[in-house]
Formats: structure tokens, C-alpha cells, sequence
């Protein structure tokens, strides 16, 4: 049971002395609440594998400190911390059948063998495993061996958090919402803080009720599902999150107006003051630009195609040389491949060097 | 539609069969003829129809005694060099490094005597243990021990073990690292969280996962020791007395010492039918375990 701080965190696979560009964890402060449920996502490359392996402790930073409730853990081994990891390949002690694997971490650390016995039963029920504790683990499934993974870190009484680096990479896509949905039911049932990796964003937004986006290396945005969607803090999560991602295009932008092409959109917002010299774009999720007869007033765009999902249909325009989606609304058909486009001011965001501009 | 018969195929097996043929058919079958038949020289033959084989396979006879006395030797070497090679090797293997430039280095150092002429190993060996002017044998001598492969059995047994780890240990040592680079980093992280000792990590993780690789270094260094001639021939000459004389040079002396083709043939098919049992044996239990693991995967 921890709360877990990250002070001033930074990690260089080249040493602490390599330039501040090249490290692989850009310097991060964030406290991730007891019993939270937490997902790190981000494309392969960002540092959250990383991250990950500095808080159970395989890496050591390069600088900062991690506390667990309070206490300075950066310089303990992985042992003497009290987290599990579950790796992208299931790991498992070929030789042992699945009772002595989830037995092995107690086994090591000297507990007795009765208590030993009572946990392993334990969790092997919490994980459905029961019917299997005999059988040697080398011939199970995918995703029952990921299950013996975890269930490794659940039965020490004294785990605080469970990371996970990506553990559904293995499994069929009919197991893998299975598999979610459990450690869900876990995550309710144990009270445990969980910190998920991965570069799905449903996986993500899912499992997690915090999600943390990272992105070459810092974190750009943590919070809910709803404020990644409704207010990206950064323009890579706008388009890393949604489907299809949020429409950035640079724009001139003054006071309550926003011009793109020489046509104005109003702003909800005032944005006055906006830093000189930097880039400005605007961004809107294609959820919030509905697609009108081309008429006076409305930004003219030219259809693309029209990609139909099922539920909802996007049309993909251009304006000028920027590419934007737009909501199609239901039973709207479109006479030409001219379209004008109508913007939810609410939901049009500012954005100066990637960076989200809160208006006044 | 007819199947067009068209026998001018054989013809592109027909090189293939005569090559076969005259390098290891027509061989066999000479040893297998020669293996029925007595000499006394001038190039004459009699019939002894399943004799020598008889005669091979009872103790009590000269030929037989020769036989299972070596045959013993060679098994209790084999055993004895498989005990020290395969548990060396698989320290030399644990304490290498893992990367840098000293991986290179090992290696290099590891394979050097395993390039090394089998004749010349014995030489080497014969020379380095002499007593006058070998280091080994000088020095053994000098604090004390009387060491002398030429006189004393113990001695000459102890340098043929020694010369041959020397010789093979680094072959069971890099297969050992060859299959301890493939444990993914990922089952040394989980066992670090699971607290798992040195110990606990070896036997759970590095062991099981060597066994196939650890299956093929017993395979082929039983089968090597099995056929071992050059290296004990060149130091000790199968002597002193018979201690070191192993079948391989049982079946010279036989064969070209006392040109008894008939008793050297029969040995021959012995000692080759008992070489390809083992080998199907090993490959029998090899198989299996690749089965094994062909079939866990298919489940995953």
C-alpha cells in the first residue's frame, strides 16, 4: 500500500552526464495516489518502458528520487521494493507447475510453508487458476501463463503496486478484453495502486482512471479519459488519442477570432496576449466540426472521401494544404465535393508551440 | 489423366547412389565379409560364418576379454569426462560476460583448443608431461609427487582425462553460452522482483533453459570420447600394459597389429552398432523434448 512520488526523475541510458536532449526520461515530478489505477501510454520509443523500470527498480535513474509513501526507495534493490511487474512475454519457471510458480517469490523470501499454501491457494482462485495448480506451467495458454505472472506478485502480502509493461501483447484479441476486465475486478477487489503500460490507446483508456501520455521522453498530459479528449494538453495527445485524432492546423490567431485560409472562426475564449514568434495552431477533434452545405460564413473545404465507421461517418477534406476531418451528421448527403464547415467554439482549442493555451 | 512413366528419372539418383555406394556401402559390405571369414595370410579365406561374433561377445575367450575390457575403459572414460567437462563447462559459461569487448576475447580464448589438430593435443600433452624435460611432469616431480605416465596407470589415466578436458571443456562452455544468451533479459527482471537467490535463479531459470543445448554437448562428447584414438595413442600408446588401450585401439592393434582381419571386422560392426544405438537413443530423447516444446507453443 503506497503512494508513490517521483521527484525531479530522469534517466539517460548514457549516463548523466549525456546531453539533456538524448535522455530517455526527461526530468518528471508526479505523485501516483494509493490504489489508483494508472496507464502510461505513448508510442514505442517515449520513455515509458523506461519509466516503468525505474520505479520497480531494474534501472536506476540517472537523477531524482522515487519515494514510496514518503520514504526515499531510488537506492534499494528491486527485492527490498515492494512492487510486481508483469513483462510483455509472459515469464514462468519452466520447470515448476503453476502452484510452485506462485509459491516461488514466498518460497524465497523464507515464509512458512502453511502460509505459503493459503496464499497460493488464495490467489490461484482470485485468478481462476485453481483447476491448474498441478500442472506444469510450460503448457499452458498465453494468457494463463500472463495470469501466473501476475498472480507471482499478488501473493506477497506486501506488494504496493503492480506494473505492467505492455501485458496483452501476446494474447488473442477474444482474450484480451477478458483478461482486462479481470484485472479490473482485481485492481477493485485489492485496493492495489496498478501502473499499465502500452501504446494502445483503447487498452488505456479503458483500464486506467488516470492516463499518463508520454511523448519523446516527458509526460505531456496526465488525467481522466475525458480530459485527454475534451482538453488535450499538448497537440500530440490530441492526435495520439481519438480515432481519427484531433485536426491541428496553424492559424492566425486574435482575440476571440481564429483565421485559417483567410476565414474567420469565433473563439469561445479570449486569447489575447499570446507568446510572439511562436507557432500557433488551433485544434478541434473531428467530433466538435460538422460538415454544412457550403454556404456564406462557413470555411469552404473539399472532400476527400468519406470514411464511414458504423456508428458515425468522418469526411476527410482539405483546406487549402492543411488535411482535416469533420463529422458527417446522419442523413446528410453531400451535392458536390465543396463543404463548408461548422465548429463547436467551445471546443476549439489553442495551441502555441504544441502547447495548449488556456483562454480567458 | 495417365501418370507419364518415365524411368530416365533415376538417372539423377544415379550419381548420388554410385558415390554412396563406393564410399560407404561397398566399405561396409567388405567389413561385413571380412567379418565372416578367417585368413592366414597369402590372401586366403575360410568360412567361420557368425564365429568371431561368438567369440567377441564371451569374456572368456582372448578376443572377447579384449573387447569388454575395453569397452569398459572406454565407458568409464566417457562417464568420467562427461562428469567433469559438462559441469565445467557450465561454469566457464555462467561466470563470461555477457557484452563488452571482453565476450570477444572469451570466445576467441575458449575456441583456441578447439582448433587444435587431435595429434598435435597428444603431442603436446606427451611432451608436456614428461618427467625429464615436460613442464607438468618436471615440476610434479620436483615438489614431490612421483608422477610418470610411461610407468604408472593412475597417471597415465589422470593425463588422458586432464588433456581431454582441456581439449572439450570449451566446447560444452559455448554451447552453455550460446543458450544462456537467449534467456531474455525479462526472466532475470522477474526473478530479481521475486526475490530469487543466485542460486534459485541457476536452477530455475538458466538450467532448464540450457537443457537443450546441455543434450547435444553430452551428445557429442560422449559420441567423441566413445571413438577416442588419436590423443590417448599419441601420449601413452594404449599403455602402460593395456590400462589406457580404449576400442579404437583395441581394434588397430587387431587390425593392423596382428592383421586378424576377421576378429578386427567383427569388433568394427560391434562398436559401430553400439555407437548408432546410443546415437538414436540421444536422438530419440532429443526429439522428444523438442516435441515437448513445439507442442507448449502450439497451445500458446
Amino acid at each position: 500500500m503506497a503512494r508513490i512520488d517521483l521527484v525531479d526523475l530522469a534517466h539517460s541510458y548514457g549516463g548523466n552526464a549525456a546531453a539533456p536532449e538524448s535522455f530517455a526520461l526527461k526530468p518528471v515530478t508526479m505523485t501516483w495516489r494509493q490504489g489508483g489505477a494508472y496507464a502510461l501510454l505513448g508510442p514505442s520509443g517515449c520513455g515509458k518502458t523506461t519509466l516503468l523500470n525505474l520505479i520497480s527498480g531494474i534501472v536506476t535513474p540517472s537523477r531524482g528520487k522515487i519515494r514510496f509513501d514518503g520514504v526515499d526507495i531510488t537506492p534499494l534493490s528491486t527485492q527490498k521494493r515492494n512492487i510486481a511487474q508483469v513483462f510483455q512475454f509472459p515469464v514462468i519457471y519452466d520447470t515448476m507447475t503453476v502452484g510452485q510458480n506462485l509459491a516461488f517469490p514466498l518460497r524465497n523470501r523464507g515464509v512458512a510453508q502453511r502460509e505459503i499454501d493459503a496464499r497460493v491457494a488464495e490467489i490461484a482462485r482470485l485468478l481462476d487458476l485453481t483447476p491448474y495448480l498441478d500442472r506444469k506451467a510450460t503448457r499452458l495458454t498465453a494468457d494463463a501463463k500472463q495470469k501466473i505472472s501476475l498472480g507471482r506478485g499478488l501473493v506477497r502480502s506486501d506488494v504496493a503496486a503492480i506494473l505492467f509493461d505492455e501485458p496483452l501483447t501476446v494474447i488473442d484479441p477474444e482474450l484480451k478484453w477478458q483478461l482486462r476486465s479481470k484485472l479490473k475486478a482485481l485492481h477493485r477487489a485489492l485496493d492495489l495502486t496498478m501502473i499499465y503500460v502500452t501504446h494502445d490507446q483503447t487498452e488505456a483508456l479503458t483500464f486506467a482512471d488516470t492516463v499518463v501520455v508520454m511523448h519523446d521522453g516527458r509526460v505531456v498530459q496526465s488525467g481522466t479519459p475525458a480530459e485527454l479528449f475534451d482538453k488535450p494538453a499538448h497537440t500530440f495527445v490530441g492526435y495520439f488519442i481519438g480515432s481519427p485524432g484531433m485536426n491541428i492546423v496553424p492559424a492566425v490567431v486574435s482575440g476571440r477570432e481564429a483565421r485559417i485560409d483567410g476565414h474567420t472562426i469565433r473563439l469561445d475564449r479570449n486569447y489575447d496576449g499570446l507568446p510572439a514568434g511562436a507557432r500557433i495552431e488551433i485544434g478541434v477533434r473531428p467530433e466538435f466540426v460538422d460538415v454544412a452545405p457550403p454556404g456564406s460564413g462557413l470555411l469552404l473545404a473539399n472532400i476527400e472521401r468519406i470514411d464511414d465507421l458504423g456508428r458515425v461517418r468522418f469526411a476527410r477534406v482539405r483546406i487549402g494544404d492543411a488535411k482535416f476531418a469533420a463529422r458527417v451528421p446522419p442523413g446528410f448527403s453531400i451535392p458536390g465535393n465543396e463543404a463548408g464547415l461548422v465548429f463547436d467554439p467551445s471546443h476549439v482549442h489553442v495551441y502555441a508551440d504544441s502547447i495548449l493555451v488556456e483562454g480567458k | 489423366m495417365d501418370k507419364t512413366v518415365n524411368q530416365k528419372a533415376w538417372f539423377l539418383v544415379l550419381p548420388v547412389f554410385l558415390v554412396v555406394a563406393f564410399s560407404a556401402i561397398l566399405p561396409l559390405m567388405t567389413v561385413v565379409n571380412y567379418s565372416m571369414q578367417d585368413t592366414f595370410g597369402n590372401n586366403q579365406f575360410f568360412w567361420n560364418g557368425v564365429g568371431w561374433f561368438k567369440e567377441l561377445l564371451d569374456p572368456s575367450t582372448d578376443l572377447g576379454g579384449r573387447f569388454f575390457a575395453s569397452l569398459w575403459r572406454n565407458l568409464f572414460f566417457s562417464a568420467v569426462i562427461l562428469a567433469i567437462e559438462v559441469p565445467l563447462g557450465i561454469v566457464v559459461a555462467l561466470s563470461m560476460p555477457r557484452d563488452g569487448w571482453t565476450v570477444a576475447a572469451c570466445l576467441v580464448i575458449l575456441a583456441l583448443p578447439l582448433l587444435i589438430p587431435w595429434n598435435v593435443v597428444g603431442t603436446i600433452w606427451q611432451i608436456f608431461g614428461r618427467p625429464d624435460i615436460g613442464l607438468l611432469g618436471y615440476v610434479l616431480n620436483h615438489i614431490g609427487l612421483n608422477y610418470n605416465y610411461v610407468s604408472n596407470d593412475l597417471d597415465a589415466w589422470a593425463t588422458v582425462i586432464v588433456m581431454d578436458v582441456w581439449h572439450w571443456t570449451s566446447l560444452v562452455a559455448l554451447l552453455c553460452y550460446a543458450g544462456l544468451k537467449s534467456i531474455p533479459d525479462a526472466y532475470y527482471q522477474a526473478a530479481q522482483i521475486d526475490g530469487a537467490s543466485r542460486w534459485a535463479v541457476f536452477t530455475a531459470i538458466q538450467l532448464p533453459k540450457m537443457n537443450r543445448v546441455l543434450l547435444i554437448a553430452v551428445l557429442l562428447r560422449f559420441m567423441d570420447s566413445f571413438m577416442i584414438y588419436t590423443e590417448p595413442f599419441v601420449v601413452t600408446g594404449g599403455g602402460p600394459g593395456n590400462s589406457t588401450t580404449f576400442i579404437s585401439i583395441e581394434l588397430v592393434k587387431i587390425a593392423l597389429g596382428q592383421f586378424d582381419l576377421g576378429k578386427a571386422a567383427a569388433l568394427s560392426l560391434v562398436y559401430n552398432l553400439i555407437i548408432i544405438i546410443v546415437c538414436w537413443v540421444f536422438y530419440t530423447v532429443m526429439t522428444n523434448a523438442g516435441a515437448e516444446r513445439r507442442d507448449t507453443k502450439g497451445v500458446a
